[in-house]
């Protein structure tokens, strides 16, 4: 097995300026669509003071979860010595960060009062969990900087198996804190659940390794670098087992909430009857971002094709978004229950399913957000020696010769 | 990123400062003219401490005042933002007001020319309460008993606190 | 100084007074107006302490479906006119018409903020901005509030709205403004006053008789007799937030 030797991308082809140009109008559509939401209220966006989190949180959760998700290659080779990872392991470091910075870009322009972060950064209640989250991420971004610091600076080498397991914990506790967001709300039928955290950090695997495989197609496709089949066919196949683990999670969460009959309201909304967020769970979340996904990723001949991995992987990501869609807008259109069995009726929309349709300044907003994370990546790894030069077998694995 | 917008505006600020210097000195004509006030607050300042005073720290005791009230529930009138507008913010003879932001608006004639913007208005009315008298149902519903607090809701006085 | 302590001792004597009379006289004639000055006046110097609890006891059976009154109180008491956006329009309280399924019984009953005593708005705020005051009156710190909105998540009874647009022409004692959430003070500012909030005011000057305002700590008040009394439930009891708004007749 060779050394992985990292060198920058060169970063002057007219595609890599393309792409640059192309996130870049996302970026600026984003911050024309916050200026607008702020400057008009948010009246302008489809949320009410029934549906309080929309579209930008949909984005942001995703990101935040999938950021987390995305450090899991660079664990493996650091806290689990899987060499094969190695070559890796600072490209996931990169694609965590950034996916984080996305993720909180759309959190934060999507806040009532934006100009206010300071506050938020400076008064803590220690009681919240998404006072926790916010040391949760200031902490991720300065562990894993100092992570990937430590994979790059050859003296600071020995110190990178410390680093990557203080980043391994750091990463399952703040998927523990995102989950928790949604699971410690107990006025909520649809979340008030311990399997929120655990749900959460099999999910942030699947759709973290989603993203980092597109993303390793893509720089090493548009590269022309060389991108071999073991390390493909191991990172393909572990997202299956995440995917499938993510399934297995949400049926165990189904079902628990299924047997409570006080929960039983919910579970009929959004797996029978709750139109839009029926649909988009069976269909979305189950069958195109589940289901299809596991049959193109392991059929015997359909799973040789790269192709059609990274379609699975795409359908991956689609996938987690309408299980965020599900999870957030569908869990606030069910009706809060003040007097369980009785039927309530009041000007306030007591009693009856929200109504929220996404405006196109918060979608534009969430997909700014993910174009902020790619282009970090695609100038990070410009400047930086996050790629290997090669990932052919003969690099990667250890038995080959 | 507010944090980075933040010390924009400040180096804008000091840019901006840095080259109105030499032009002070001939600006006396255009130094900001301060609406007077509706009475005097307290005999020997005018206002509830020395004018001087208040100019420089005004604020201070403003945010003092302000998580006082906020979170202990403390309504003494010398430092209330609603006392001050009361008295400081007065109708032109039409009966009209000026609005936060207007240069012959309290607070704008200074803060406009120091170029220091506040966010105190995006929530608290810039008009006293007597723009409001017609509206106001504090006076008119008074139930017995509760005159007190009508009369102590006219003019600041300078109990201490 | 000693001149208006002294007059409001008498004044404190002659309410004390003019409270007892009126105790023994019956509870008929405005009961919450007449004996809620039995509660002592703050001077405005003071914090407000823990010895005090306020609390609202809403009796649903003398609450009629078609009247509003303490709701258009509380809107004009507060300057809350809306953009008839009803969705995105501040509520802070709401009247609900609730229907028993099997039965057809039907209650009628305000719902605001219920000033929970574990509030679990408090409890989820990152910046500290929902907060519960010393004598149990929870409120928002516009000044900190960065409107994220997960207050509202966490509150059982959708008691919060957020200010979806800009606001002028507030209230000068009810401050409120854009990106921000707000909801039901108890007017706070009336009640350091020794005034009691808008709505129960307006409901007995309606002589509804429907709400009462008082010091649930203090067991000589005349909410704290009616709980004692005739009881009183909590709405979502069952999630343990001991509110300080009760309902009897529910």
């Amino acid at each position: 097995m060779k050394k992985a030797n990292f060198v920058e991308i060169e970063g002057r082809s007219a595609g890599y300026l393309a792409l640059l140009g192309f996130l870049g109008i996302f970026i600026l559509a984003a911050l024309g669509s916050t200026l607008y939401m702020e400057h008009n209220g948010h009246h302008v966006t489809g949320m009410t003071n029934q549906i309080v989190w929309g579209m930008p949180h949909v984005f942001a959760v995703f990101l935040i979860v999938a950021a987390s998700g995305a450090l899991n290659i660079a664990s493996i080779s650091s806290v689990f010595h899987k060499t094969a990872y190695k070559p890796l392991a600072r490209l996931s470091g990169l694609l965590a960060l950034a996916l984080l910075v996305g993720g909180l870009m759309v959190l934060v322009l999507d806040l009532g009062r934006p100009d206010r972060l300071i506050i938020a950064m400076t008064k803590y209640n220690f009681r919240s969990i998404f006072a926790w989250n916010m040391i949760l991420y200031n902490g991720f971004f300065l562990i894993v900087g100092i992570y990937i610091w430590t994979m790059m600076q050859r003296n600071l080498n020995k110190y990178t198996k410390y680093a990557g397991f203080a980043a391994f914990i750091w990463r399952l506790t703040l998927t523990t804190g995102t989950g928790s967001i949604f699971g410690f709300l107990v006025a909520r039928e649809a979340y008030d659940s311990a399997i929120m955290a655990p749900m959460f950090i099999v999910m942030s695997f699947s759709f973290g390794l989603a993203i980092f495989l597109l993303v390793l197609m893509a720089a090493y496709n548009w590269t022309g670098r060389p991108l071999g089949d073991v390390i493909f066919t191991t990172l393909k196949n572990l997202l299956g087992v995440f995917v499938a683990g993510a399934l297995y999670f949400v049926i165990v969460q189904h079902l628990t909430n299924i047997y409570a009959a006080g929960h039983i309201g919910v579970e009929e909304f959004i797996l029978l009857n709750g139109g839009i967020y029926t649909k988009l769970f069976w269909i979305g979340q189950v069958l195109l971002g589940s289901l299809i996904p596991l049959a193109l990723l392991y059929h015997p001949t359909w799973g040789k094709s790269r192709r059609l991995a990274g379609v699975a992987a795409a359908l991956i990501i689609m996938g987690g978004m309408a299980q965020m869609y599900v999870i957030i807008i569908g869990g606030q259109a069910y009706p809060l229950e003040l007097f369980p069995g009785m039927q309530v009726q009041s000007s306030f929309f007591d009693g009856m399913v929200n109504h929220y349709a996404p405006s196109l300044p918060e979608i534009m907003l969430g997909l700014g957000g993910m174009a902020t994370a790619m282009i970090t990546v695609a100038l990070a790894i410009k400047v930086l020696r996050f790629l290997p030069e090669s990932l052919a077998d003969e690099v990667v694995d250890p038995h080959h010769h | 990123m507010s944090v980075g917008l933040h010390k924009k505006k400040l180096k804008l600020l000091l840019a901006g400062l840095i080259l109105t210097l030499p032009l002070s000195l001939f600006a006396e004509g255009n130094l900001p003219i301060v609406p007077k006030a509706k009475a005097k607050a307290t005999a020997e300042y005018g206002c509830v401490n020395p004018v001087a005073d208040m100019r420089k720290n005004h604020m201070e005791y403003l945010l003092h005042q302000r998580d006082q009230t906020m979170h202990k529930g403390i309504r003494t009138k010398k430092y209330s933002l609603a006392k001050c507008i009361e008295c400081h913010v007065t109708p032109d003879k039409n009966g009209k007001y000026a609005e936060y932001g207007d240069d012959d608006f309290f607070c704008s004639s200074c803060h406009n020319y120091a170029a220091v913007s506040i966010d105190c208005f995006q929530c608290h009315n810039d008009k006293p309460q007597s723009a409001y008298s017609s509206l106001s149902s504090n006076k008119q519903s008074l139930p017995e008993g509760h005159e007190k607090f009508a009369s102590n809701d006219t003019l600041p006085s300078g109990d201490a606190e | 100084m000693s001149n208006t302590e002294s007059s409001k001792n008498t004044e404190l004597t002659r309410r004390k007074f003019l409270g007892t009379a009126a105790a023994s006289a019956g509870l008929a004639i405005a009961p919450g107006v007449l004996l809620f000055r039995v509660a002592q006046a703050k001077p405005a110097a003071q914090a407000v302490t823990s010895k005090v609890r306020w609390g609202m006891l809403i009796d649903s059976t003398k609450c009629s479906t078609g009247c509003n009154d303490c709701v258009t109180a509380c809107k004009t008491e507060h300057h809350l006119e809306g953009h008839n956006r009803p969705e995105t329009d501040v509520q802070w309280i709401r009247k609900l018409k609730v229907t028993d399924k099997q039965t057809g019984h039907v209650m009628s009953l305000p719902m605001m903020c219920q000033h929970c005593e574990n509030p679990p708005c408090v409890d989820v705020c990152p910046t500290g901005a929902s907060f519960k005051r010393a004598d149990g009156i929870v409120l928002v710190d516009r000044h900190i509030c960065i409107g994220c909105r997960y207050c509202m998540m966490a509150c059982p009874y959708k008691a919060r709205s957020f200010e979806h647009e800009e606001v002028d022409d507030q209230a000068v004692s009810a401050p409120r403004g854009k990106g921000t959430v707000e909801a039901c003070t108890m007017c706070v500012y009336r009640v350091d006053r020794d005034k009691q909030p808008a709505c129960v005011e307006a409901c007995s000057e309606a002589e509804h008789g429907a709400m009462l305002f008082g010091d649930l700590n203090d067991p000589e008040s005349e909410i704290s007799k009616r709980l004692a009394e005739y009881g009183g439930k909590q709405i979502r009891a069952d999630l343990g937030l001991n509110t300080g708004v009760r309902y009897q007749g529910i």
